[in-house]
């Protein structure tokens, strides 16, 4: 079945081609409302992905802890390293 | 470069943006908003199960003026209960270990209360300065230490979750330290570190909840005796 013929802008990331990925980039919304509802529909993916299902176990706020894990860790990776170059404690 | 402990109470920034900033709103995304369905999925479940019985608790010795803050206290709470969990997990910040968090947390919050004392019935408010009971001649003594004790609890209440929390910190990363020297040097001593290390994580945890708990609780005390 052929797929729905949708404008650049509007393509899913996976589906855009290499050579269009710049004028993609070009087409979407960069204004402060347009992040926003991003990472609004962001949430929601994962929330309901992983969150808002019948029998929902610890993995769903697990992984998003240890993303926040992991990004403290980026955020201080300049000021950390000092520790572990470090020859006397 | 010198080597400082307190370092890990610095808010590090990167890209321009502090760490604190996704610190604090770090439990807004963690707690989902009920939906309108009679079964809702477990994460919702828990997190009402938890905010009804907390609420229940603490406003059940509060007359029926107090119940208008009730959606205040329960998300100081959430919010207080979730920051400082949140800091035991590794690289993580903590706002909670700043002053300045904590006393903008507690000085509006007590003043509104001594001010809604004060507004509806002085008399009664003022009348919490002397105790029942007391010797004549000690009444003007007492009067002056009642008031010091007044003005003193917004600074008791944002000081005690201060220092709890640093010092528990300060606590993990200094025997995290020895514990981590003393392994290649003597692997028994290192390892009984470990074990204490591991009773303290425990003891963190425990006082993480509690010095929320208690902020909250003492918080709602003070508006019983003024509202």
């Amino acid at each position: 079945m052929a797929d729905r013929q949708v404008s650049l802008a509007e393509k899913r990331l996976m589906d855009v081609k290499l050579n269009q990925l710049g004028a993609w980039l070009g087409g979407r919304d960069f204004t402060p409302n347009g992040i926003l509802s991003a990472i609004r529909r962001g949430h929601d993916r994962y929330y309901n992905k992983y969150i808002n299902v019948k029998k929902g176990g610890i993995g769903g706020v697990a992984m998003l802890l240890v993303g926040y894990v992991a990004i403290s860790y980026l955020w201080e990776y300049d000021h950390i390293k000092h520790d572990r170059w470090r020859k006397y404690h | 470069m010198t080597l400082s402990f307190f370092d890990q109470f610095m808010s590090p920034t990167y890209l321009g943006i502090p760490l604190i900033a996704l610190a604090l709103s770090l439990p807004w995304i963690l707690y989902p908003k009920p939906t309108t369905r009679w079964l809702n999925n477990r994460l919702i479940t828990l997190q009402g199960w938890f905010i009804n019985r907390f609420t229940q608790q603490i406003f059940q010795p509060l007359s029926l003026g107090g119940h208008k803050w009730a959606t205040l206290l329960a998300s100081l709470m959430l919010f207080l209960i979730t920051l400082n969990m949140l800091g035991l997990l590794p690289y993580t910040f903590t706002p909670t270990t700043q002053l300045s968090l904590n006393m903008a947390f507690a000085v509006p919050l007590w003043l509104a209360t001594v001010i809604i004392g004060m507004r509806n019935q002085p008399t009664h408010a003022l009348g919490h300065l002397l105790p029942e009971g007391t010797p004549t001649l000690l009444i003007p003594v007492l009067i002056i230490i009642e008031t010091i004790s007044l003005f003193i609890r917004p600074l008791a209440l944002g000081v005690r979750l201060t220092a709890n929390l640093t010092a528990g910190h300060l606590l993990i990363q200094l025997i995290a330290t020895a514990a981590f020297v003393l392994l290649p040097l003597m692997p028994t001593v290192a390892i009984l570190t470990a074990v204490l290390l591991f009773l303290l994580t425990l003891l963190e945890v425990a006082v993480a909840m509690i010095q929320a708990y208690v902020f909250v609780l003492l918080l709602s005390l003070y508006l019983q005796e003024n509202v």
